[in-house]
């Protein structure tokens, strides 16, 4: 079971998110995170589902959702040639000095921004890979997350190729 | 451009797109548009019960080949035709359904006959689409019938808000509709014929399963011919049936549950298999480990998602069935194709195809003959679904591709007699006979309403053997004989009934009976309805039992 990141190309019209979910439940997948947002001229929207899979299977859901009208570009993203970030904003509880200075430490390692500084709490916003992010949060657990809000991945392939030309 | 209303720019469109039926039943949300129908030239035929008339605008559908038209109201007129627009969906028939809604500024607040039909049937459709901007009530229609008839062909849902049909906007036909999204390929590309032909050059024993696809792209005279050119025996799935003709000496008939034996012991012996508009459906395969384990897999389908998707292939032609078949007789006929008598099994296995004896008298596969026999060639035939339709699959010879309709994916119940009536409709010049068991007749039997006050005349070919008899069956042979739910035995006299919807009905009682009712009844110019009596206790054969493969065929109790 790996970690299957979709990229979709669709009409920015309401019920296509609905269609797409409803398709992969149909399928029997589970969505594991989405990212959607309307394009810049507001006809199309862009949407990057992840799903825990096998591969062979998953394509075989593209195919699925390929068919769909809406859909103008979907495809299974080579994680070999794609770049994918994730981002978490993280709020640590660090009434103890010692607690401010340990989360101050592992968000620098971690390259975050400090976003807020509260006498006993700290917002950090924290950008990589969703391993890397993933362990930022195991690395501040001890610490006392009192929130934490992660976007999931989104992914934009490298080099030339676009969602658009399969 | 005029300035118009939605709805008559909704039905100025299906005009202009070559509308000239639609089935329906009207409603408080449809009533502009009922009042522009006064004025249209497109005729329309009211229905008794909604399921009935979308059944028989999907009957109208594939007999005409051509998308057929379904309109009804709001709320519970919509929920009605969920179970048509699934059936059209499963069998990729060109079903338009134009669904009334509430006023937009009445959406979503659970008004009066308001459901959210989109939501519903998303999963049941091929597009379907909510018009929300008067002015985009020609783009919607376009679109839809151009979605529905195009590529792998399906179900398309328009839903009409009733504000949007009133409001008035420029009328404008000649928008184009460009759908990003939506691109069927109908054309294969040229490797992908010339690797199939390379296959199809070295096979030793080809056989060939024709499928839907064959049908609703019209090749059945490109199957045909290769065929011929391959000496490869062709066996067909249900929706299939009438690929090519039944008496064709490459013709091996139905496959699958209940094919037919020299197409079951073909198929899994073949070394190259070419699948033409077929999906693998589990009711053609068996289980997928005993079909065809040594096969070259060539699928030609249009459909890109059903490459792979039950049963892999060793290569593919993405395209309209049409288009592959031209393109492979093309290249074939260069090349030299070594005939080494493979097709003579056909003759060995078929002496195994009758095994079981249904004795004298009415019997079911006695009947089918019947029917054949009088019929007109052209004549069209659909079935409901059960014992009946599968000796109907097995039993009628079909001669022109594209006259038997049937349930195939779904398998509803129901839709005989109004698929009838729609082909009629279509092709009111030909003859229209529904072959029907009792179940899957008493649930729609009210549209011989439509049947006889709309002047579409049908026969109706009732096998009563006053039991839901496919249950039945696999109860006496997989559950020790308990029969369960499935008696029908009512006091309901289908003849009396048929008679006071004003049908001529009539109860055999003898094979010399059924014949003179039969040809009378295509030679008369209304409803005829004619009950035989079954033996509630035959079974159909062959029958393979639900995960074994296709050679493990039952032939006797």
């Amino acid at each position: 079971m790996s970690l299957n990141v979709i990229s979709f190309l669709v009409e920015n019209k309401p019920g296509v998110l609905f269609n797409i979910s409803n398709t992969i439940r149909r399928k029997n997948f589970n969505i594991h995170s989405i990212t959607a947002i309307a394009g810049e001229e507001g006809d199309t929207s862009r949407i990057t589902i992840t799903s825990k899979g096998d591969p062979r299977e998953t394509d075989k859901l593209v195919e699925q959702l390929d068919k769909m009208v809406d859909i103008i570009s979907v495809k299974r993203l080579d994680p070999l040639r794609t770049v994918m970030r994730d981002m978490a904003l993280v709020k640590l509880h660090t009434a103890d000095p010692m607690a401010q200075e340990e989360a101050l430490f592992v968000i620098n390692k971690y390259k975050g921004l400090i976003l807020d500084i509260k006498p006993d709490t700290v917002i950090a916003q924290v950008t990589g890979s969703a391993t890397e992010v993933s362990d930022f949060q195991a690395e501040v657990t001890h610490i006392g997350i009192v929130e934490a809000a992660r976007t999931g991945i989104t992914a934009i392939e490298k080099g030339w190729i676009t969602l658009k030309e399969k | 451009m005029t300035r118009t209303t939605g709805s008559k720019a909704y039905l100025k469109t299906l005009e202009n797109e070559g509308v000239t039926h639609m089935f329906g039943i009207t409603g408080a949300a449809l009533i502009p548009i009922c009042d522009d129908l006064l004025n249209s030239d497109i005729r329309y035929i009211p229905g008794v019960h909604e399921q009935g008339s979308a059944h028989m605008a999907d009957g109208y559908a594939r007999a005409a080949n051509k998308p057929g038209i379904v309109q009804v109201t709001s709320g519970p007129g919509a929920t009605n035709i969920v179970t048509p627009i699934a059936t059209a969906q499963l069998d990729s028939a060109p079903l338009i359904a134009f669904t009334g809604q509430v006023p937009m500024s009445m959406v979503g607040t659970d008004a009066f006959q308001e459901v959210d039909i989109i939501g519903v049937t998303a999963s049941i459709t091929k597009w379907n689409h909510q018009v929300r901007d008067v002015s985009k009530i020609p783009w919607a229609v376009k679109a839809g019938m151009h979605v529905a008839n195009t590529g792998r062909k399906g179900a398309v849902v328009i839903d009409l808000p009733k504000n949007v049909t009133t409001e008035e906007a420029e009328f404008d036909y000649d928008v184009k509709v460009e759908l990003e999204g939506y691109n069927p390929i109908i054309t294969p590309k040229t490797y992908e014929l010339d690797t199939a032909v390379k296959i199809l050059v070295d096979a030793k024993r080809p056989v060939i399963i024709a499928g839907g696809g064959v049908i609703s792209s019209g090749s059945g005279k490109e199957l045909t011919a290769l065929a011929e050119l391959l000496m490869a025996p062709t066996a067909t799935t249900l929706m299939g049936k009438g690929a090519i003709p039944s008496n064709h000496p490459m013709s091996l008939g139905l496959c699958g549950m209940h094919g037919r034996h020299e197409a079951n012991y073909m198929v899994p012996d073949a070394d190259v298999l070419l699948v033409v508009g077929a999906r693998f459906s589990d009711r053609t395969t068996a289980t997928l480990s005993g079909f065809a384990p040594n096969a070259k897999i060539i699928h030609i389908e249009i459909d890109r998602s059903e490459v792979d998707k039950n049963i892999s292939s060793l290569t593919q032609v993405v395209g309209d069935a049409k288009h592959a078949l031209a393109g492979i007789i093309k290249r074939l006929k260069v090349e030299i194709i070594r005939k080494n008598g493979w097709h003579k099994k056909i003759a060995e296995y078929r002496k195994y195809c009758e095994p079981y004896d249904y004795g004298p008298g009415i019997n079911s596969p006695a009947v089918m003959r019947a029917i054949r026999e009088a019929l007109p060639g052209d004549a069209f035939v659909t079935t409901d679904v059960g014992q009946h339709q599968m000796f109907a699959a097995l039993h009628y010879d079909v001669q022109e591709p594209g006259t038997f309709l049937s349930s195939g994916g779904l398998g509803t119940m129901g839709f005989g007699v109004p698929s009838a009536i729609g082909a009629k409709a279509a092709a009111p010049d030909k003859k229209v006979l529904t072959i029907c068991g009792d179940g899957g007749f008493h649930m729609t039997e009210n549209n011989l309403t439509v049947a006889v006050d709309e002047d579409l005349p049908i026969v109706v070919v009732l096998m009563n053997n006053k039991v839901l008899g496919m249950v039945a069956q696999w109860q006496r042979l997989f559950m020790d004989g308990r029969l369960s739910t499935v008696d029908r035995n009512y006091s309901v006299d289908y003849t009396e009934l048929s008679k006071s919807y004003g049908a001529h009905a009539v109860k055999i009682e003898s094979m010399d009976h059924l014949n003179t009712e039969l040809r009378r009844a295509v030679d008369a110019d209304y409803t005829t309805v004619i009950e035989v009596p079954i033996d509630p206790n035959e079974n159909v054969y062959p029958h393979i039992p639900p995960g074994m493969g296709l050679k493990d065929i039952l032939t006797e109790d």
